[in-house]
């Protein structure tokens, strides 16, 4: 595959048809690939990397990207996909500025997934097949590449390219059992108490870096209202050990119905908190409530929390769904 | 109440008298709750004033230290602190610590030389503290010229000390522009870049420069076509700052900090740091 | 030089910890942090804490001051925490050189008096690395990981522990611990060779810093480097919240309803309103941002500090950063065409 992009971005770049490639740039290793933008063969050559640490999503990017002079080409994966459409949608992207390649995608790897497992001191990791050779500072050790899948590739909504002008491989369809909700649902299934005390354990790890709201496809706000000083909600510090909490909760609620569920913000979070959880419950009430609805996978379809019909549900949903109080 | 000291931690001060000196500057004397002076200082150091709950920002103290009684600020009305400072009236407490940065050196390079001290609009504020320093130690120094320029001849700050004082006195050479012809107005007309040009001043002088940083850029290339060097000019600089201590790291450019290696600089210095400011 | 079975290291824990509080490093929900030792609490078998040791000394928030104000007048209250007197196992080599480069800023006069108190309450063991992950650099800033620092030292060999006080703060603590048992001046040889060894493999650890220096201050900084290297950065905190050098802080109030608290707390050059004044910016662009953080590191403070440069090679950054960017590709890039 890795042959296939980096041929397709050289001719993209030779013939004229775009300016500039976003692409994904070798690191010091294996896996610390940095989102990039190629103007030449050379260096596509020399530093275009696709591999299973090609994870990041660059939708966000073409935002910018798309408004500077010229075409840009993107590699989009079958999950980024859906986040492009998203901003098309929202009147983010200049969509005639950019070239869209569609890549199909078998899931990506999490390097501390690998390191969890016990490698320590990492310098290389090979695919061969299902299989993952690592190198360390300490020895060889190989591991099944299912096994170091980052958890939204475990829980894959959909392995089907839902944007792009062509497409390099043979991409999937939409998985219905991913199985994506099963850790919401024990979490419904927790009693408030019990609840409380799993958000509050992961949140208070927050160290408001803000990655998570930064790379966040559905986050494209020009100025955040927790950067704007005149909100009198742009305190850097807590008042107290829950208000971590707040912030993402409210970041939760303003992307509802506009997320897709693609995972960057638990993927960047450096104390690996799972956000997408939050996310997650909100597609699933969503759904529940407005009937399925995957945002990102069309152009068309309104974002339910964005349209109003008869047939919505009530506010005093709330009540009726109960879940015991105290 | 016993507080343990720390140089973050302010002290409390009073507004005791505010002068409206343009419409959007205001003068503002501050004391210590013991009615004296807060704390001595050297021309173009600065203080940080905070109102709780509103904020603290960093402003150049405009009155002499030859001044025994009290602080004075003047302070244009531009963001949150000094919206808040333009609302109060005489008697209000303020909080206050400094003095912070280097200041200009009146009694070492400046010493001896016949100097020429440049502003603009509110860029008066640090330099006026140097005039009424060398008019106070007038023997010290040779000639004194200063070229102040403004918006309009409203936008002159400290208008009225300029006539009664700094005009009416022997050795000092006051000149005074606007930048667009006003009623009521028989000065000289312009930009001060062009200003300065035009009054070809003798390249032996030793230049005090503040103002906005267009300002700053054009007079500087001017000074140089009259054949003055970069050593020869001072100035002095605002960024953003919070500790005003040399930690925060908010107004780090180069291996310097504004706060406490500044804000005054020499321009020659300047060519050492990178262009971020 | 002292010595214990390291089995008996929850022993040695609970004697630390009695009357005073212990941090050591474990686990918060798979994240290694440092925590308030509780009887059972096992060490992490991370090499290192996700934020650093330095969070103990330079909270991400503390209260500076309080206000009381009534009508036009103003008073001032104490709201500092007290600090009361504590030890930190497990510190490693480069986090322990992290303090000498935070003590430049904050105990330079006029000294930070909140730094101060927890520097002086504060015991600080260190732990060299048996197992350095392969984004550890230590040792291109001169730090031997065999020789982690501290005010006392522990190296783990086999089946024992070995301890040595570096300072008298250190040799107080161990000496408070009648369980250690004597030891040769030399018992951790064996364990330093090891280290070492394994420390000479690095591959980030020859990192070559030549030209990082005030004689090269504008060259780098107009490297024309700096716009690819920043061109994918999102702006977020995470390298500068996670590194055990940076030391910028913003200062806020709050107002409570019962009076107004000025704190700090830790701020990010990253940030697009880090130097945003009411009439605009000094840095623009996430470039300017992006290069202010790796010159303050690279440049602007060894020019500043007799060629120490500002940071310590821990490997957070590389680990943690969303995109992959970080100061060795930056010190790598920017190296490669030095006169």
């Amino acid at each position: 595959m890795q042959e296939l992009i980096k041929a397709k971005a050289i001719e993209l770049l030779e013939s004229g048809a775009v300016d500039r490639v976003l692409g994904w740039k070798a690191g010091e290793f294996f896996y610390d690939l940095t989102p990039a933008v190629f103007t030449s063969a050379a260096e596509v050559e020399r530093d275009f990397v696709y591999s299973v640490f090609s994870g990041a999503n660059f939708s966000k990017y073409l935002i910018a990207e798309s408004r500077k002079e010229g075409k840009v080409a993107a590699f989009l994966k079958p999950c980024d996909t859906y986040s492009f459409n998203q901003l098309l949608k929202e009147h983010r992207i200049w969509r005639d500025r950019v070239h869209v390649v569609g890549i199909a995608c078998d899931g990506m790897c999490d390097i501390d997934k690998i390191r969890a497992a016990g490698a320590r001191g990492v310098t290389a990791v090979e695919r061969d097949g299902e299989t993952l050779r690592i190198s360390t500072l300490y020895g060889e050790r190989t591991m099944a590449k299912a096994d170091a899948e980052a958890e939204r590739c475990v829980h894959c909504k959909s392995r089907k390219l839902v944007a792009y002008d062509e497409k390099l491989g043979e991409d999937g369809e939409v998985i219905a059992d991913s199985g994506r909700f099963d850790q919401v649902a024990q979490l419904e299934a927790m009693t408030p108490d019990e609840r409380y005390a799993f958000w509050r354990g992961e949140l208070s790890r927050c160290i408001r870096c803000n990655a998570c709201r930064d790379v966040c496809p559905a986050c494209s706000c020009e100025k955040c209202v927790f950067d704007n000083p005149k909100s009198g909600i742009a305190q850097k510090a807590a008042a107290n050990s829950f208000e971590e909490s707040l912030f993402h909760i409210i970041r939760a609620f303003h992307v509802a119905s506009r997320c897709t569920d693609c995972g960057e913000c638990s993927r960047v979070c450096p104390q690996k908190i799972p956000l997408h959880l939050l996310n997650r419950k909100f597609i699933k009430d969503i759904d529940e409530l407005y009937g399925d609805y995957q945002a990102g996978a069309d152009l068309e379809t309104k974002p339910p929390l964005m349209a109003f019909t008869t047939d919505d549900c009530e506010p005093s949903v709330v009540y009726e769904r109960g879940g015991k109080q105290g | 109440m016993n507080l343990r000291k720390d140089p973050l931690i302010p002290m409390v001060g009073v507004v005791t008298d505010i002068r409206t000196d343009t419409p959007d500057v205001k003068t503002f004397r501050v004391v210590g709750l013991d009615g004296k002076k807060p704390f001595t200082h050297i021309p173009g150091q600065c203080a940080m004033l905070s109102m709780p709950g509103v904020g603290e920002a960093l402003f150049s103290i405009t009155s002499s230290p030859t001044n025994l009684d009290y602080l004075e600020f003047s302070i244009k009305k531009c963001g949150c602190v000094t919206t808040w400072l333009h609302e109060i009236t005489p008697g209000q407490q303020i909080t206050l610590r400094g003095p912070y940065g280097n200041g200009f050196p009146v009694d070492t390079e400046l010493r001896g030389k016949d100097l020429l001290i440049i502003a603009g609009g509110i860029g008066l504020a640090p330099v006026r503290s140097v005039i009424n320093y060398v008019r106070a130690n007038r023997q010290n120094y040779g000639s004194l010229d200063i070229v102040y320029g403004s918006r309009s001849k409203e936008d002159l700050v400290d208008y009225q000390e300029i006539l009664d004082e700094w005009c009416r006195e022997d050795g000092i050479q006051v000149h005074l522009t606007i930048d667009r012809e006003q009623e009521g107005w028989d000065g000289h007309v312009g930009f001060v870049p062009n200003y300065v040009k035009e009054l070809n001043f003798d390249t032996s002088k030793t230049v005090v420069m503040c103002g906005p940083p267009i300002m700053i850029k054009f007079t500087l290339a001017g000074l140089l076509e009259l054949g003055f060097s970069r050593e020869q000019v001072y100035t002095t600089f605002e960024l953003r700052m919070k500790c005003a201590l040399g930690k925060c790291g908010r107004c780090n450019i180069g291996d310097k900090y504004v706060c406490k290696d500044g804000p005054v600089f020499r321009l020659d210095q300047m060519t050492q740091l990178p262009d971020e400011y | 030089m002292k010595q214990l079975p390291i089995a008996r290291l929850p022993e040695l824990f609970a004697a630390m910890a009695a009357g005073r509080t212990l941090y050591i490093p474990a686990d918060d929900g798979g994240q290694a942090r440092f925590l308030p030792y509780r009887d059972g609490m096992e060490m992490t078998r991370a090499l290192n804490t996700v934020r650093s040791a330095k969070d103990l000394f330079f909270p991400q928030t503390e209260n500076l001051v309080g206000f009381q104000v009534r009508g036009r007048e103003i008073a001032l209250e104490e709201t500092r925490d007290e600090v009361e007197p504590f030890v930190v196992f497990g510190v490693r080599a480069c986090d322990a050189a992290s303090f000498r480069i935070l003590d430049t800023v904050f105990l330079a006069e006029p000294a930070d008096t909140f730094y101060q108190t927890r520097r002086a309450c504060g015991t600080v063991v260190t732990l060299a690395c048996g197992q350095p992950e392969e984004t550890c650099f230590c040792t291109a800033f001169g730090i031997d990981p065999a020789e982690p620092g501290g005010d006392a030292a522990c190296w783990m060999d086999g089946e024992t522990l070995y301890l040595r006080a570096n300072t008298e703060k250190g040799a107080q603590l161990l000496d408070s611990l009648p369980l250690l048992e004597e030891a040769g001046d030399d018992a951790p040889g064996t364990a330093q060779a090891a280290i070492r060894a394994v420390a000479e493999r690095l591959p980030l650890g020859k990192l070559d810093l030549t030209g990082f220096d005030g004689a090269h201050l504008m060259e780098k900084f107009n490297h024309p480097a700096w716009a690819k290297l920043s061109e994918s950065c999102l702006g977020c905190g995470t390298c500068t919240f996670v590194c055990p050098t940076c030391q910028c802080y913003d200062i806020r109030d709050f107002d409570t309803g019962r009076g107004v608290r000025r704190f700090r707390c830790w701020d990010s050059c990253m940030y697009s309103d880090f130097t945003m004044m009411a009439h605009g910016t000094n840095r623009p662009t996430q470039l300017e941002r992006f290069r202010q953080r790796f010159m303050h590191k690279l440049v602007y403070y060894p020019a500043d500090h007799d060629g120490v440069y500002g940071c310590v090679g821990c490997g957070r950054c590389l680990t943690r950063c969303p995109i992959s960017m970080n100061i060795v590709k930056v010190a790598k890039t920017l190296g490669e065409e030095t006169t």
